[in-house]
């Protein structure tokens, strides 16, 4: 049984008929085309789907799309807004935080939840805040230095 | 990946949730748990009772000396609450070391708990609380003890077309120390073996313990035998040691890929020692 | 931290931003499961439950009648389909025919038994359930040691005995240097097999032109050519009418270095069914069908002089293969085996490898390749003999170095190290660790009852695959650079790269050597129908390989470049160079874009040059590279739970010229993340009925933020003279350094004890058991 949902995704109001099974990261996949949020596994270990849900960082693979009813979206590519980057993108580009680039739209995504929440992480805050998100390629040490780069140019 | 079909429904009062709990309804609360399993394929409910629109159901709030949460509050709501954090700061302590931010962004204390992982690490805590928890259904709600509520792995005292209505804590008594200790399986961030301590010292000596652990056997429990060697003593690394070296006796511990029965109850026995340590320094 | 360079200075060498990142950062890269086509369908698999069994039927019916569902298909229907191939060939080799689907028998958990097509994603997963499969469950062996133990069940019928190959090589006099050496210590190491583990997973979409009968498979691979070469051969396509598509790679680290039977079986449905058709490989799926890594059992014997002289080597090595061969399962040990002797002079090795057939998803490359199982061996032998002599670790490796007048140096193992100079990074790792305070550090904490070590790799590797009659496929490559009217410049390399950053770094290199922005410069890489031909990405070789390709190519182009400015100009006395070429005599000059026009519009041309302005050249090196360095662990053992904390990582890596420090910190970091893995928490787990325990991220712990140390990286540059450009490759060198250097730490910490050696992964648990006196 079919349901509609009302949802804003990077600020755009949609409308859409869903399965209730559609998972919130498939319909912004392929219903949306909105590929930043990617998929890595099915245990919500990964982070790789991580997208902001009224402003909270989730795993969008782990959340039913009809639960996003009447919610405000973020994806990575709502992020940069009149053709400039986030700070936090340009802190990973500034710094090699991604390699890949796999990880990356959650990895950010994260990254800019932490700042929100801690202005001036440590690096050990840093570690944490980001153990929602497996990075295979960096080894996580040019992430953190993103993240302290960007939280010094958010500050400044 | 993908889950079987289901219907869905998400009422906005728990009068509505009820009648389709009622109906056979399965709860969906921050789904952190059912999730994962529908898309593996091992839970297919056939209708959701989505929660997430209850109000009702969320939020802390003080109650004559006790801390009423919402079992739809998120585990971020509980580590990040003034309050929470000020008056039962085990609790909050506790939900902060759950999973990783996401999770706790979406997970919810009253799906924990109705889930009943026998790794979870919220019941150390809520036994070392000796919490409640309120169930209601259509005819009518009750109020169970924490360590009543829960059965066994994934079974709880939950009965058809009853949920979760809230968590009930006591306001923690002014220079009770307090610690949750935990030991990650790496993969999974859950808990090998968790420990909540709480400690009260009345001249110099231990007045009052309460020791709740995770993850050792099929169920949480609390550790009786290692409050009663507690009681009375100072509190010295010694005494410590000796009361948590008793807590894995009796118990049948789990073995896995991860650790084996052998080494889990050693890792409680230090565990144990270290979450009553903490409390023990944090105690006035 | 980097600069944002993009006018003509030097680039090679600097510390520059990658130009991949944009798209990456903004999510609007293409991977494969971003590709979406007009009536493309969506493949679901079914895989084997059982490690071994008959297959006695397949019921079919229910999910063709689910709605939405257009084909299923099952061995019968693909067993005309040419075999998963196994590149590599060894003397005696038992192939046993892979087939894409199984046909009568399946031979490991998650082997592919049917396909069912639909017209959407969820549809097809509902109908794989209706399918039934009735097995007659056989027994299964998935532990190597057990396999060739008499009595176990063959995995193969016809092999009974379980042995795929065996292969036997030799150097110097190895019986002569044990019978007179003064002490041979032996012991038994394990490189437990390691599941890759990128964050994407593989998938393929396959797309069937009906009309002009051509196909197009879009893959996540890191071999775009060899891919498609293969592929036609499977699927009996004429080469021409087969193109490979590689888009946005989500890391590979060898996994991806290969052929897979679903690669093939795309293609075998999409020309069935005249659509496109999708797979995207769940991450359960990952685990146990995308190959694993290492799966040694290694019995090493070293022989030395009582002075700490090392004279001889002996390995014993079972390699678990698994239950078929991927594309190169077989050659990897034998790459173990070229490796023993590592950094060190002597010359007498003899290595057995018995190839074992389990009944486990194949192994394969997965980084460093059968090199870091080599050096974690070489490495642990001689901390083990500096025990036995009671020398210091880094004491006896000084001693026992190649030195740099020795080189090129040639190895007991048939190779030629191209150079080294062995003692710069350990005595700079050393310097850096401050080793002698280290040591009193040790001393002092061993006497509060702690537990600290200090552990040192010294690591050489070779890399750079290879001189082609040394390779199964070929080891050259391929660069295409090719200069617009406008003058802008593109760049075709037949290096495929996932992350490793070449769009940034054959920029630079492209920029130096013709002085144009690196912004005028575009690097395109992975379509089979853009570039003309290459060997891909892996083994450390897209820099070292890649990068003397394109530079030749651009001597090439710049000679043509100077034809025609000379034309333009008048002149023979012109000279290029900062994008511009010059007339020494007049002053005057003509600029790369005005070189370009002139070629193109073709109104007059250089004697003997034809128009356009391009250049490829097809590069075969001479050698490999040997990139080397050394890693400093210092660790620390919680006595209460046996945990490993990593107190101090150094590493000084070696690898040649360096293009571009920011990336090749990058690959450091990343390669000693894996090595750490390996060392510390990884290890796929089969149960004796060949199930797969760890079987999800739940279950096997790749390594969180909260799980690296900080890794102080250093280096030092030993160009290489194998290539013009003196670089080596880097990108395995991280991983094979680092799990000798943790494993040295931490049996260093526990050598009071009396403990000489553990296996990884060191879990608490392990070092725990360690510390009550029991065994591992």
């Amino acid at each position: 049984m079919k349901k509609t949902i009302r949802v804003t995704v990077n600020g755009i109001s949609r409308n859409d008929e869903v399965e209730p099974r559609l998972l919130l990261i498939h319909y912004l996949r392929e219903r949306l085309g909105l590929t930043g949020p990617h998929i890595g596994c099915e245990t919500s270990l990964c982070g790789a789907c991580t997208v902001e849900i009224d402003g909270k960082a989730v795993k969008s693979c782990s959340v039913f799309a009809v639960q996003a009813d009447g919610r405000n979206v973020l994806t990575i590519e709502g992020l940069a807004s009149n053709g400039h980057l986030h700070p936090v993108q340009e802190a990973f580009w500034n710094e090699h935080g991604l390699q890949c680039g796999f990880c990356t739209p959650g990895m950010i995504m994260a990254s800019k939840q932490l700042l929100e929440r801690n202005s001036n992480p440590t690096e050990g805050e840093i570690r944490h805040g980001i153990e929602g998100n497996l990075c295979r390629c960096t080894g996580y040490q040019h992430i953190v230095n993103a993240v302290k780069a960007a939280a010094a140019k958010i500050g400044a | 990946m993908i889950a079987e079909n289901f219907d869905y429904s998400a009422p906005n009062t728990v009068e509505e949730a009820l009648q389709l709990i009622a109906k056979g309804g399965k709860v969906l609360a921050g789904g952190m748990s059912l999730v994962p399993l529908m898309k593996l394929r091992l839970a297919a409910p056939e209708h959701l009772v989505d929660l997430g629109r209850v109000a009702a159901l969320n939020g802390i709030t003080e109650d004559k000396g006790s801390i009423v949460i919402g079992s739809m509050t998120t585990h971020h709501q509980l580590e990040s609450s003034a309050l929470l954090r000020a008056s039962c700061p085990l609790l909050a302590e506790t939900a902060s070391l759950i999973g990783d931010v996401q999770v706790r962004n979406m997970g919810t204390i009253g799906g924990s708990v109705a889930h009943a992982d026998p790794a979870a690490d919220y019941p150390a805590a809520l036994l070392a609380l000796e919490a409640k928890v309120r169930l209601v259904k259509s005819s009518g709600d009750r109020t169970l003890a924490f360590s009543d509520f829960l059965i066994d792995s994934f079974t709880t005292a939950l009965e058809e077309g009853e949920l979760v209505r809230e968590v009930v804590v006591p306001v923690e008594t002014a220079g009770t120390g307090v610690s949750y200790q935990k030991m990650l399986q790496p993969a999974s961030g859950f808990a090998i073996v968790g420990v909540a301590a709480r400690i009260r010292k009345t001249a110099g000596k231990i007045s009052f313990a309460r020791i709740g652990v995770t993850g050792l056997s099929s169920c949480a429990f609390r550790a009786a035998a290692v409050e009663k060697l507690l009681e009375g003593t100072s509190g010295s690394e010694e005494e410590i040691g000796k009361a948590a070296a008793v807590v894995a006796d009796g118990v049948d511990a789990n073995s896995d890929i991860h650790a084996s029965s052998n080494y889990r109850s050693q890792m409680a026995r230090v565990y144990t020692a270290r979450a009553i340590q903490a409390a023990v320094s944090r105690a006035a | 931290m980097a600069t944002t360079i993009t006018k003509p200075e030097t680039l090679v060498g600097k510390r520059i931003r990658r130009k991949e990142d944009p798209r990456l950062i903004t999510g609007t890269a293409t991977y494969v499961d971003d590709i979406q086509m007009p009536g493309m369908h969506h493949a679901c698999i079914v895989r084997s439950p059982h490690a071994a069994a008959r297959i006695k039927g397949i019921h079919v019916k229910a999910a063709l009648e689910l709605p939405g569902v257009t084909a299923v298909f099952t061995g019968a229907d693909t067993k005309d389909v040419g075999p998963v191939p196994c590149g590599a060939s060894l003397p005696g080799l038992r192939v046993p025919h892979h087939h894409i689907l199984a046909v009568d028998r399946v031979y490991f958990v998650g082997h592919p038994v049917a396909v069912v097509v639909a017209t959407d994603r969820y549809i097809a997963r509902d109908a794989a359930d209706r399918i039934e499969v009735d097995y007659e469950v056989l027994p299964a062996v998935a532990d190597p040691e057990k396999a060739i133990a008499a009595g176990a069940p063959a995995v193969h019928p016809e092999w009974p005995d379980n042995v795929a190959f065996h292969f036997h090589q030799e150097g110097g006099e190895v019986d002569k240097a044990f019978a007179e050496a003064e002490v041979v210590v032996k012991e038994r190491i394990t490189s437990q097999r390691l599941i890759p583990t990128s964050i994407e997973t593989r998938g393929v979409v396959a797309d069937w032109n009906t009309g002009d009968k051509s196909l197009t498979i879009y893959s996540s691979s890191q071999i775009p050519h060899l891919l498609r070469t293969l592929l036609a051969m499977m699927l009996g396509l004429p080469e021409h009418h087969t193109r490979v598509v590689v888009p946005e790679v989500g890391g590979g680290f060898g996994s991806k270095l290969n052929v897979y039977a679903e690669e093939a079986l795309m293609g075998f449905v999409a020309m069935k069914i005249g659509k496109p058709v999708k797979w995207i490989e769940s991450r359960r799926e990952n685990y146990l069908c995308t190959i694993h890594g290492r799966g040694h059992v290694d019995y090493f014997e070293l022989a030395a002089r009582k002075d700490g002289t090392m004279v001889g080597l002996k390995l014993k090595l079972i390699q678990d293969l698994g239950a078929y061969h991927q594309l190169l399962t077989p050659a990897i040990p034998t790459l173990s085996v070229l490796m023993m002797p590592g950094l060190y002079r002597f010359k007498n090795i003899r290595a057995d490898i018995a190839g074992v057939f389990t009944n486990c998803v194949p192994t394969d490359a997965y980084r460093g390749a059968g090199r870091p199982e080599a050096t974690h061996g070489i490495e642990r032998m001689v901390d083990i003999l500096a025990a036995e002599l009671k020398m210091d670790p880094a004491e006896i490796r000084l001693k026992n170095f190649i030195q740099p007048e020795e080189f090129p140096f040639s190895t007991g193992t048939g190779l030629i190290y191209d150079s080294g100079n062995y003692d710069l990074p350990l005595k700079k790792a050393m310097e850096i660790v401050d080793y002698k305070g280290l040591r009193k550090q040790q001393n002092d904490s061993r006497k509060q009852g702690r537990l600290m070590g200090v552990g040192i790799s010294s690591y050489g590797e070779i890399c750079a695959f290879g001189p082609s009659p040394a390779t199964p496929a070929g080891g050259w490559e391929c660069a295409t650079v090719r200069v617009d009217p406008q003058g802008k410049v593109t760049v075709g390399t037949g290096a495929s790269p996932h992350g490793q950053g070449e769009e940034t770094t054959f920029a630079q290199i492209a920029a130096d050597e013709l002085g144009v922005d690196l912004d005028d410069v575009l690097v395109v890489h992975g379509d089979t129908a853009v570039v003309p031909y290459g060997i891909g990405t892996f083994g450390s070789r897209g820099t070292a390989v890649g990068g003397p390709a394109l530079y030749y190519a651009l001597q090439k182009l710049k000679e043509k470049i100077t034809k025609f400015g000379a034309m333009l100009l008048d002149s023979e006395s012109v000279s290029y160079s900062g994008g511009c070429c010059t007339c020494s005599k007049t002053g005057k000059s003509v600029t790369l874009g005005e070189i370009a026009g002139a070629s193109y519009r073709a109104m007059k041309l250089p004697e003997g040059e034809a128009p356009g302005l391009e250049a490829t050249y097809f590069w075969e090196p001479p050698n490999f590279t040997f990139p080397f360095g050394a890693h400093v662990a210092v660790t620390e053992i919680d006595r209460e739970t046996g945990k490993v904390k990593v107190a101090r990582y150094v590493a000084v890596d070696d690898c040649g010229r360096i293009v571009n420090p920011l990336l090749v910190d990058g690959q450091v970091h990343g390669g000693v993340a894996q090595g750490l893995g390996q060392a510390l928490y990884e290890q796929a787990v089969y149960d004796d009925s060949g199930q797969l325990l760890s079987g999800e991220l739940t279950d096997y712990a790749i390594p969180k933020a909260t799980m690296m140390p900080w890794i102080e990286s250093h280096h030092t540059e030993t160009p290489s003279p194998v290539n013009p450009l003196g670089v080596k490759g880097v990108g395995e060198a991280g991983t094979i350094g680092c799990s000798p250097a943790l494993v040295n730490s931490v049996v260093d910490a526990l050598s009071p004890l009396g403990v000489r050696h553990i296996d990884m992964p060191l879990t608490p648990e392990k070092i725990w058991n360690l510390l009550q006196g029991g065994q591992q």
